[in-house]
């Protein structure tokens, strides 16, 4: 079975870590995946970095500069990714923009997600007609998730069909934002996660943008099957010890 | 209509909307109404009538003396450097202010690359006061200083691009971040024929105004509507589509869509996009940019802001693609010389966006008696500092 689909039937409150492969050193990769895993994150995003992230605040721009300056491409990507497996056991998907994908090729980019063990992937600015037009039939033939994001702004229709397109989770974002934007949850934020949850969707539902601590972790925790943390992590691992920086992240999530 | 956008938004194999769920209420709501709201006569009505009362058109059809003499051809200039605020521009702020207001919305953003589209920007928000936020790269904020004053004192607030290489297609990652981040009552007035399906289409509407003009003017002044040659230059490309437009479908008409070379398409410094090239995604369209093999957008050169941008927009991508038009390029210097040489054999000082359009002349061989409309998109008063200091005046 899909690691992602596992992940969701053995486990309640999930953390799931964004970071920007190649940063803070090109070579950190696996080490920064391992790191997480040994210090209990739940599922990882590897983003592939693109020189004009839009839909990113300017914590995650800066990364994905620093990350194409020391020379990253989804090749290489993919060449570090070879480790994966060794001693990471938990879901791991790829995030990143549609045109490093397109030069890759698609039918290239799924076999190389499948022969490395990536069990997903987030593409934000690649449309549900393409995907179900052009992507679809290779991302499932690779056992690949694709996952959609929506935000309060998403009406209920497509949110239904959001969730008979995909088959891992869908990514809800707290407020229409660029990444590193604060998670605020006001009144109108909680009747949207309300709503969302009484819609009975198939798919388990992951809260993200504007995650920071524990207190908005265990927040996000009551209303979706957990939470994903990006720009906070990023931050964090910047400069110093990579072990000893994560396992100081994540103890904050603990207990 | 072979070459006009299908029902999916797309141009043959460019085009759609690649466009993050964020962006997506927004697009869609414009995709949805856009055709609606510009069809219904009362839009056309007030369009038309601040086309003609604001912007002061038509603009004129010009037939250049002395560049004809020297070419050995009819030279027709389409005059839109004489609209109010001195390019093209307004024709699409215009219609985009109406739309935004029929829409509902409170605020208007707009990238800029030379200026000239954010102080058009700017000049509709005033007329019809609304806030106005305009993203501008900080290296097109100091080579077109003239123009970022005239913004201020618009009420526009301008917001300096610092990412990349800090000029239109990063003004453009900005203004498309805040409308992410305002996701209600914005509406972002895209300056050019490119980004997400609708734009490309409601661009090159507003601006074929410019080709539904020439062809009156030319049955006026030449007894045809079919001119050999339109020429236009080509940033993202609506001055282009709009010279374009009405001439697509007239297969005898040959169109000309000239680049910017920069120092030369293959020094490195260049955004002579059909040249270096390839198909691909950028600003929420899928059309022809420049990029690495990786898929990584590059930083485009040019002496001028308005066509220093690493892509163009679908429909142009498609007139290539199926060889309709042709597309050039023009370096920085030809593009200089070619300004001083309409200044001193015509009296009028182009934009040297323009004077792009205009070098190409140089390059062309004709039959006397040809017709050669070239679109003289926008006034240089904003490139005088350039122009200055290259012809060391
Ligand atoms: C005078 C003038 N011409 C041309 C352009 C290029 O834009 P487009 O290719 O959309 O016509 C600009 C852009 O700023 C401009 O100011």
């Amino acid at each position: 079975m899909n690691r992602i689909k596992q992940l969701f039937q053995e486990k309640i409150n999930i953390l799931s870590i964004y970071y920007t492969a190649g940063y803070p050193n090109i070579g950190d990769t696996i080490q920064v995946a391992e790191a997480l895993e040994k210090s209990g994150a739940d599922m990882l995003e590897i983003g592939f970095p693109y020189s004009d992230p839009v839909a990113d605040g300017p914590v995650i721009q800066a990364s994905s500069k620093k990350s194409l300056d020391q020379g990253m491409t989804l090749k290489l990507l993919f060449e570090q990714l070879k480790d994966l497996r060794k001693n990471v056991t938990i879901p791991v998907l790829l995030m990143g923009y549609v045109n490093p994908v397109l030069q890759f090729g698609v039918e290239n980019f799924c076999k190389a997600c499948a022969e490395v063990g990536v069990d997903g992937c987030i593409v934000p600015d690649l449309p549900m007609v393409e995907y179900e037009e052009f992507y679809k039939g290779c991302f499932e033939e690779h056992n690949l998730s694709n996952v959609f994001l929506i935000t309060p702004q998403t009406a209920d229709e497509r949110i239904h069909k959001i969730d008979g397109l995909t088959n891992g989770f869908i990514y809800l974002l707290s407020s229409s934002a660029t990444t590193g934007k604060n998670l605020e949850v006001g009144d109108t934020t909680e009747t949207y996660f309300s709503r969302i949850k009484n819609m009975n969707l198939k798919n388990p539902t992951m809260i993200g943008f504007g995650i920071s601590d524990k207190q908005t972790f265990d927040k996000a925790c009551s209303y979706a099957n957990g939470a994903i943390i990006g720009t906070a992590f990023v931050r964090a691992i910047e400069n110093g010890n990579i072990e000893e920086r994560v396992s100081e992240f994540m103890n904050k999530f603990k207990g | 209509m072979k070459y006009k956008v299908n029902e999916k938004g797309y141009y043959g194999d460019f085009g759609g909307a690649y466009i993050p769920e964020m962006l997506y209420p927004n697009v869609e709501e414009l995709r949805q109404n856009y055709l609606k709201i510009i069809d219904d006569a009362d839009f056309q009505k007030e369009f038309h009538q601040l086309l003609k009362d604001y912007v002061g058109r038509p603009s004129p059809l010009y037939l250049a003396k002395r560049l004809s003499e020297r070419y050995g051809a009819n030279i027709f200039l389409k005059r839109e450097d004489l609209n109010h605020t001195g390019a093209h521009k307004i024709n699409n702020t215009i219609g985009q202010i109406l739309l935004a207001e029929k829409l509902g919305k409170k605020r208007i953003i707009a990238e800029t690359g030379a200026g000239q589209h954010g102080v058009a920007t700017a000049t509709v928000c005033a007329l019809r006061n609304l806030e106005c936020v305009i993203y501008m790269g900080e290296v097109d904020i100091e080579r077109q200083a003239p123009n970022v004053a005239r913004m201020k004192m618009l009420g526009a607030k301008v917001v300096p691009a610092s990412s990349g290489s800090k000029t239109l297609k990063d003004a453009t990652n900005e203004a498309m971040r805040d409308w992410i981040n305002n996701p209600v009552d914005t509406h972002y007035i895209i300056g050019s024929v490119v980004g997400p399906h609708p734009y490309p289409d409601m661009v090159a509407l507003f601006q074929s105004i410019i080709s539904e003009e020439t062809k009156k003017q030319l049955i006026e002044q030449t007894g045809s509507d079919q001119p050999d040659y339109v020429l236009a230059c080509v940033g993202g490309g609506s001055n282009a589509m709009g010279m374009f437009y009405h001439f697509m479908d007239d297969e005898n008409v040959k169109l000309i869509a000239v680049e910017a070379a920069g120092k030369g398409v293959s020094s490195g410094f260049s955004a002579a996009t059909t040249y270096l090239g390839k198909e691909g995604v950028l600003h929420g369209s899928r059309s022809i940019l420049m990029q690495t093999e990786d898929g990584q957008v590059v930083e485009p050169h040019s002496v001028s802001a308005g066509l220093d941008y690493p892509g163009i927009g679908p429909q142009h991508a498609h007139l290539f693609k199926t060889g309709r038009g042709q597309y050039v390029s023009i370096t920085d210097e030809e593009s200089l010389d070619a300004g001083l040489l309409l200044t001193q054999l015509e009296g009028i000082i182009p934009a040297i966006e323009s004077a792009h359009a205009l070098a190409y002349l140089e390059k062309m061989e004709f039959k006397q008696g040809e017709n050669v409309v070239v679109c003289l998109s926008g006034r240089g008063d904003k490139d005088l500092d350039t122009y200055i200091k290259y012809f060391n005046l």
